[in-house]
């Protein structure tokens, strides 16, 4: 028998999950059984992110559900099956495949459903919404057979839904029967400026459009036939005109609706049935549906709270929100109209940069009740704070939105902030929350993320998080010293400025006119790297040799008892079995250890230091080349067979491995450079745990960057899609001189991105819209680096006084007496410390 | 002081190291400045003939050379390990004479 109360879901999306998950870390999990029901065929994913998909996200990557969520918190969930009546007398839920449960409470969290504007002939084929993973399965069958799309609805999402059509390759039009897009957020001019922006991307634009019918077309599968008596032709239609509530349930069950829909509730998210509570876009609160998730999850939290008996209340929620559409940014604030009492107005507009800003404050100009952002919205995170806390506005409120082209700082320093200010919506955290995380110990962004969960949601609020961070370590007296070292009063960023701009060649040279000393091993590594990053001069000439680490300076990794690993390159992990012979008659005769490593190719170990010229030699013969596995540099392209042979294979990846390699072998970097490249999304050679990963698909290449395996993985980041190999290795280009001009020592692009102010939009930002004017230069860089490559081996094998350090003594032939090997599994190895004194005891006797 | 000759100074790398032997002894050798310093080759962490493969450089005004395995720093002039001074490496005489390195033993 059950005594504990029983807490039933209805609806497992966004917020319906976060209730969940709070549950979870309540009290309540063991208290109550929980019972979960899913009308989709899949648990809780990430809508907001939806759009993602057409990037290449699949439904796995956009679920919200950890895995073993519901298993490891005692929480019954029934996918695929919905609750059809809700019985408040009897206290039971019937769901549809017939299971009925009786319950203490149900929590409504049925969210909302598209709505679709009653024309005629809205249910022709390929007449579509925008709202599951279903939804958008069928928007890439329908584009595949057609040429145009339109969406009905110039809204946030509609606005979004665009971008998605242009994307699939459709010519793409926006129809709005308001005169102005995004009419709920912003005013007539902003709209206006964002109108162009939209043009100017081919997205065309028609305003004050009121859809008659849609009817067959003749040269698209439909035609869309407006009031005004004019016509467009499209096969795809998006619908995208709001959203309504689902509470077809919830009225059947006899609960107070509002009069245009949307289950009633009260500060407690309470129905009319006080056993019954509503959260997310189906629930009604004041006269109002909240189409946001941070609105939704504030909901859950209450209703958790509420269920403990702990005193909490739904307040409303800020509706103002920050987006980019396309490359512009968008923002709304509060009051964007100015219709509040009294409000007065400030507008900036910039015609040659497109910018429009619009602050709306309260007559005494000392509030802020509203603002609209478009094409700059860097000001939104501190226009919020004021707007939000109520803080006093400057003396000229206009100071916020004006461009200052000085030094002047007018951002809101975020020590103004109180420690009630709310820094992430999506997951409520303040200022204080984030000071306190600090005070215990967190020293990053990640480690505040994995703490607070602040910036894991929609991310706006990353920028804002920073500032505190860094205030508030600046207060705990964290100096944060960026000196390279005590040789250079710089970072390595800007020394990279100073060798380039000031052509400086040498170390010496670098040292007399920037540093101190006689330097050290931090920063001559750094700098032999940096030198060999810009002009490309062979790494063992006299004025580099001493700058080497000893990898680099023997041209091969040490090991651990002073003996070097061999690695010559294998392009893309192709080899022939004629080389593969050579390879193996030379780590024969040389009695190597060989391994096959991640990387697809083949390491030999235990070569001795005099042994590694006379081995290059018999590899550079056969026509090996080095590896460079000893550089912070490029290390391989790792592939998967790809379409040559796989059966799924929808590119050459093999191929366009071996050419990347080619390309970017030796260039030095600030960190080694991992690569891979699968020819379908199935994604065999796992591109996304490297620096740069590329994955064949339909539309052409799609690119991924700042990926890492090793200590702490990192799952790349998708930076550009359906790309033609030429652009592709432009973008890699750009991508791989901005890394090497700017990471830290020993940064890898994965933490070089964390790190990134703006993070991956800047990033995109540069390499793709060259934001900064930099992209000739960078390619011109890479292409100068790729005309002066050289083996490394090869070279110093045909120097004799390069030879001369090959050897262990500089006046003696013998070898290292110290490098002692045994045997194991066939092969050798060095031995360890007690074989070591057996070996020593037996020689001597 | 019993003078050995060990190499030529042309053999010696400019701001960087080699290893000699002497009476059965590693012997790492750095040229800095003109100057040659002798200590053992031997790294006592990293249990291996290598310190003479280090990076060599001044750190708070002592010239020392870092452990190409574990990066630990040694004083070129005493031998002693920075990071943990009670390690200490054997220090060796040495010169240049007429083009010639040498290193000095007693006896
Ligand atoms: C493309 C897109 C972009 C968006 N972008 C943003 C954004 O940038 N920022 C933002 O804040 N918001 C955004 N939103 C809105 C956000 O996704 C919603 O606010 C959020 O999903 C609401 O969560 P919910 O749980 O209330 O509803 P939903 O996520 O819709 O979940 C409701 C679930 O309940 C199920 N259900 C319904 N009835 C039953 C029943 N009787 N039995 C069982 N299950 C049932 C439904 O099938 C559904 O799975 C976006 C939405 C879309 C579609
Ligand atoms: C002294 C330190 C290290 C040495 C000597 C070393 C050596 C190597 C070698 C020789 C390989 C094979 C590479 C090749 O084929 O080119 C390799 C692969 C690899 N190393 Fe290291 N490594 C070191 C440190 C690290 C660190 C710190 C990380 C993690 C951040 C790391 C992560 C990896 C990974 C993930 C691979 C597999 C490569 C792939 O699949 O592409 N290594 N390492
Ligand atoms: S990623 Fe695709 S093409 Fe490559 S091996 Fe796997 S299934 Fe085949
Ligand atoms: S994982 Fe550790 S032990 Fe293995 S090769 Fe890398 S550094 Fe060495
Ligand atoms: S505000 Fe959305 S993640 Fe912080």
């Amino acid at each position: 028998m059950n005594i504990k109360p029983t807490l039933v879901v209805i609806g497992n999306g966004m917020v319906g999950q976060y209730f969940l998950s709070q549950l979870a870390e309540s009290p309540l999990k063991d208290t109550h059984q929980i019972v979960a029901f899913c009308e989709e065929i899949r648990p809780a994913y990430d809508r907001v992110h939806l759009s993602e998909f057409f990037a290449g996200k699949t439904a796995e990557d956009l679920s919200l559900v950890p895995h073993g969520f519901f298993e490891q918190n005692g929480i019954t969930i029934h996918l695929n099956d919905k609750v059809v009546s809700v019985n408040r007398a009897n206290k039971t839920v019937t769901s549809e495949k017939g299971i009925k449960f009786p319950y203490d409470k149900v929590v409504f969290a049925t969210g909302s459903y598209p709505f679709v504007p009653p024309v005629i002939g809205n249910n022709r084929p390929s007449c579509l919404v925008y709202r599951t993973i279903e939804d958008l399965e069928q928007m890439v069958a329908s584009a595949k057979n057609g040429k145009v799309g339109t969406v009905v609805g110039g809204g946030l999402l509609g606005l979004e839904a665009a971008k998605a059509l242009r994307d699939l390759g459709l010519e793409t039009h926006v129809v709005e029967f308001a005169p102005r897009l995004m009419a709920v957020q912003v005013d007539e001019a902003g709209g206006a400026m964002l109108r162009h922006k939209m043009e100017n991307l081919g997205i065309r634009i028609h305003t004050s459009k009121n859809t008659r019918e849609i009817v067959a077309g003749e040269n698209c599968l439909n035609k869309m036939c407006f009031v005004d008596g004019e016509e467009l032709e499209t096969d795809l239609v998006l619908f995208s005109a709001g959203i309504r509530p689902r509470d077809e349930l919830a009225r059947s069950s006899g609960l107070a609706m509002g009069a245009r829909g949307g289950i009633e509730i009260n500060n407690q998210c309470k129905t009319s049935d006080s056993d019954i509570y509503a959260i997310g876009e189906c629930a009604l609160w004041n006269g109002m549906i909240y189409g946001l998730v941070a609105p939704g999850y504030a909901m859950a939290r209450t209703v958790v709270a509420d269920l403990q008996n702990h005193e909490s209340f739904f307040t409303g929620a800020d509706m103002s929100t920050k987006l980019k559409l396309m490359g512009v940014d968008v923002a709304s604030i509060g009051d964007a109209h100015a219709k509040s009492q009294g409000a007065l107005v400030y507008t900036y507009q910039n015609g040659s940069d497109e910018i429009y800003k619009r602050l709306v404050v309260s007559s005494d100009k000392k509030k802020l009740l509203g603002a609209v952002l478009v094409g700059d919205a860097s000001g939104y995170g501190t226009l919020l704070q004021y707007y939000l806390n109520g803080i006093e506005l400057p003396e000229n409120p206009d100071s916020l939105i004006l461009p200052h082209r000085s030094d002047e700082s007018v951002g809101l320093g975020v020590d103004a902030l109180p420690n009630s200010a709310q820094i992430c919506s999506c997951f409520n955290v303040t200022k204080g929350d984030i000071c306190s995380a600090i005070e215990a110990g967190c020293q990053t962004i990640d480690d505040l993320k994995t703490s607070t969960k602040a910036a894991t949601g929609c991310g706006g609020c990353g920028a804002l998080l920073k500032s505190v961070l860094n205030s508030e370590l600046t207060k705990q007296g964290v100096e944060v010293n960026t000196d390279l070292c005590e040789h250079f009063a710089f970072t390595r960023q800007e020394l990279f400025d100073l060798i380039r701009v000031g052509e400086i060649k040498t170390f010496a040279d670098l040292i007399e006119k920037h540093g101190k000393g006689l330097g050290c091993d931090v920063c001559k590594p750094t700098v032999g790297n940096m030198l060999a990053s810009q002009w490309n001069d062979f790494i063992l000439e006299n004025s580099h040799v001493g700058l080497q680490d000893t990898n680099d300076t023997f041209l091969a990794n040490m090991q651990k008892d002073g003996t070097y690993s061999v690695v010559p390159r294998i392009t893309g992990g192709e080899i022939s079995p004629d080389m593969l012979i050579a390879l193996g008659q030379v780590g024969k005769k040389y009695n190597l250890y060989t391994k096959i490593t991640g990387g697809q190719r083949v390491d030999l170990f235990g070569a001795r230091i005099d042994e590694l010229p006379h081995i290059w030699k018999e590899l550079i013969d056969a026509g090996f080349e080095s590896g460079h596995a000893y550089g912070k540099s490029l290390r391989t392209v790792k592939s998967c067979v790809g379409s040559t042979w796989c059966r799924f294979g929808v590119d050459d990846s093999v191929g366009l491995a071996i050419e990347l390699e080619n390309r970017y072998k030796g260039l030095r970097s600030p960190h080694k450079i991992k690569f891979a490249v699968s020819g379908c999304t199935r994604e065999c050679a796992e591109a996304q745990s490297k620096d740069v990963g590329i994955i064949a698909t339909e539309n052409g290449w799609n690119l991924y960057v700042c990926g890492n395996g090793g200590m702490k993985p990192r799952h790349s980041d998708l930076f550009a899609t359906g790309l033609d190999k030429e652009t592709l290795i432009k973008y890699i280009d750009r991508f791989l001189n901005f890394y090497v001009r700017t990471a830290d020592r020993l940064q890898r692009t994965s933490v070089w991105m964390e790190n990134m102010e703006g993070g991956l939009d800047y990033l995109k930002s540069v390499v793709i819209d060259d934001k900064l004017a930099l992209c000739d230069q960078l390619e011109s860089q890479m292409q100068y680096v790729i005309d002066t490559y050289q083996c490394e081996w090869k070279t110093t094998i045909e120097d004799e006084s390069k030879l001369k350090r090959f050897r262990h003594f500089i006046n003696s032939d013998q070898h290292d007496e110290n490098v002692i090997f045994v045997e194991e599994r066939g092969q050798i190895r060095p031995a360890n410390e007690g074989e070591r004194k057996h070996f020593k005891l037996t020689e001597v006797t | 002081m019993n003078w050995l000759n060990v190499c030529s100074v042309l053999d010696l790398q400019n701001d960087s190291g080699i290893c000699a032997l002497v009476n059965g002894e590693q012997i790492a050798l750095f040229y800095v400045q003109n100057t040659v310093y002798a200590i053992s080759n031997f790294d006592p962490f990293g249990n291996a003939n290598v310190l003479s493969r280090g990076v060599i450089g001044d750190l708070k005004g002592k010239i020392v050379v870092a452990s190409p395995l574990y990066k630990q720093h040694f004083n070129l002039k005493t031998g002693i390990c920075l990071e943990d001074e009670s390690v200490i490496l054997p220090v060796y005489a040495s010169r240049i004479e007429n083009g010639t390195v040498q290193i000095g033993v007693t006896s």
